[in-house]
């Protein structure tokens, strides 16, 4: 057993865990995080993807041991106060999901993918969710409420200025 | 699945990690972001009794220049060596190639010297940074020594390292102002490369007056395609001298036949990736 500690969703926990647990069994088995899913289990899939000190991650592709020290975001921890995060309000209001099993890592992987772009093309969007499959092939949909997250985060002082003035 | 129980130890100091590394011997693997080993251990493909994860060791971390020479540190992950300044002025080939490895998680984990030591022949790394001429460095337990990249790769998934051995960093010669660009075949998203093209180019006034190429899934190990490099210098860089050049690239290849294509199929491809490759790299 190795002694662990880090940050989950706002709260410090602490725990004896086998070397080889897996990020997302942890997060899903002993702190009952069970909003974050296993797709896949072969690292192809993105819907166990969680937020590792900042950057999108597949917690079943990452070590529980490796996360010691570490920050660690999921599904779970995006609302606000009772508010959805603005990527889960625009996937509802678009319609970006039929059976919602990717969903949780396609949201996760969204809001990584306007942190690091805020202003994405389409193009830009297929290629930052490449690594996450939705198997009703409800692509559009899922593009569409990513460029709805993006203009509705987008603040007015970060728009560019129209005209000449 | 879940991998066969292991030891793990996360050492402070590269000192550390070598003597574990050389305590445990074959029991062991050294673990760096984990994106090719965690898969393999999940599918017990492989099974050792000690794990050693380098994460903890801040000097094998980071980009930085020395003299001629751009140092990548083993540990950098993927996104950031794309991102760095200094890779983009300098070898601008890299993040060429990086630009379409995997998918964002993995670029966001996976290292840089975990993938080159990981010697996948079907890797994104293997092919640029040969074309580049980098060299290699190892620490073992008789210290330190640099392996050149035309010795690195033995054969699939094997490299120079000993046993012993734990690679530190990657040294790449400068090529300022040289084009670059890595042409991939793929059938499906974020998927290994059925073949892929590494070509850098140093043109003058449209004109090729140097030439790197590398070759991804070609063979055991990725691979110089020297044949075209020679055959392009002096060429100009327009699509009828590109394409003869290129016809070389399959010369002395030795590409897997599987389901994604025979080898006859990727001999093919690399003649018109090359082409491709070669004259995006020029500007042309």
């Amino acid at each position: 057993m190795t002694r662990i500690s880090l940050t989950v969703d706002g709260a410090k926990v602490a725990d004896d865990v086998e070397p080889r647990m897996l990020l997302v069994q942890y997060l899903r088995e002993r702190l009952g995080k069970t909003g974050t899913v296993i797709g896949c289990d072969t690292s192809n899939c993105g819907a166990c993807t969680v937020h590792l000190d900042g950057t999108s991650v597949k917690s079943c592709n990452v070590l529980a041991v490796q996360a010691d020290g570490a920050e660690v975001t999921t599904i779970e921890g995006l609302a606000r106060d009772g508010e959805l995060h603005p990527v889960q309000e625009s996937f509802r209001e678009c319609h970006g999901l039929q059976c919602g099993f990717c969903t949780p890592g396609m949201i996760m992987q969204s809001v990584a993918l306007l942190a690091e772009n805020p202003r994405p093309s389409e193009e830009e969007i297929r290629l930052g969710l490449e690594g996450n499959l939705c198997r009703c092939t409800g692509y559009h949909n899922i593009v569409r409420a990513v460029q709805h997250a993006a203009d509705s985060m987008d603040t007015p002082a970060a728009a560019p200025t129209g005209g000449l003035s | 699945m879940i991998p066969a129980q292991f030891d793990y130890l996360a050492p402070t100091t590269l000192e550390e990690a070598v003597a574990a590394l050389a305590e445990h011997g074959d029991d062991a693997k050294v673990l760096a972001g984990g994106q090719s080993l965690l898969p393999v251990l999940r599918m017990r493909l492989n099974a050792p009794e000690m794990v050693i994860d380098l994460r903890r060791i801040d000097a094998l971390r980071g980009i930085r220049e020395d003299g001629e020479e751009i140092v990548v540190g083993a540990m950098t992950p993927h996104s950031v060596v794309a991102a760095d300044p200094l890779m983009a002025r300098h070898a601008a080939l890299v993040p060429a190639a990086i630009e379409h490895l995997a998918d964002a998680q993995v670029r966001h984990r996976g290292t840089f010297g975990g993938a080159l030591a990981h010697a996948d022949p079907a890797g994104d790394l293997g092919a640029p940074v040969l074309a580049l001429g980098a060299t290699f460095v190892a620490v073992g337990p008789t210290g330190r020594r640099t392996i050149p990249a035309d010795d690195f790769f033995v054969d699939l998934f094997e490299t120079a390292l000993a046993e012993d051995e734990i690679l530190t960093e990657v040294r790449i010669p400068r090529r300022t102002g040289w084009g670059a660009h890595y042409e991939k075949f793929v059938r499906v998203a974020h998927q290994w490369p059925i073949v892929a093209v590494a070509a850098t180019v140093r043109a003058e006034g449209g004109t090729i007056a140097e030439a790197r190429v590398g070759l991804t899934n070609m063979g055991s190990t990725p691979l110089r395609a020297r044949g075209v490099e020679e055959a392009l210098v002096g060429q100009p860089a327009t699509e009828e001298a590109v394409r003869r050049a290129a016809a070389l690239a399959a010369d002395g290849a030795n590409p897997p036949s599987d389901l994604n294509g025979d080898a006859d199929y990727r001999r093919h491809l690399a003649t018109v990736l090359t082409r491709r490759a070669v004259l995006s790299a020029a500007g042309a």
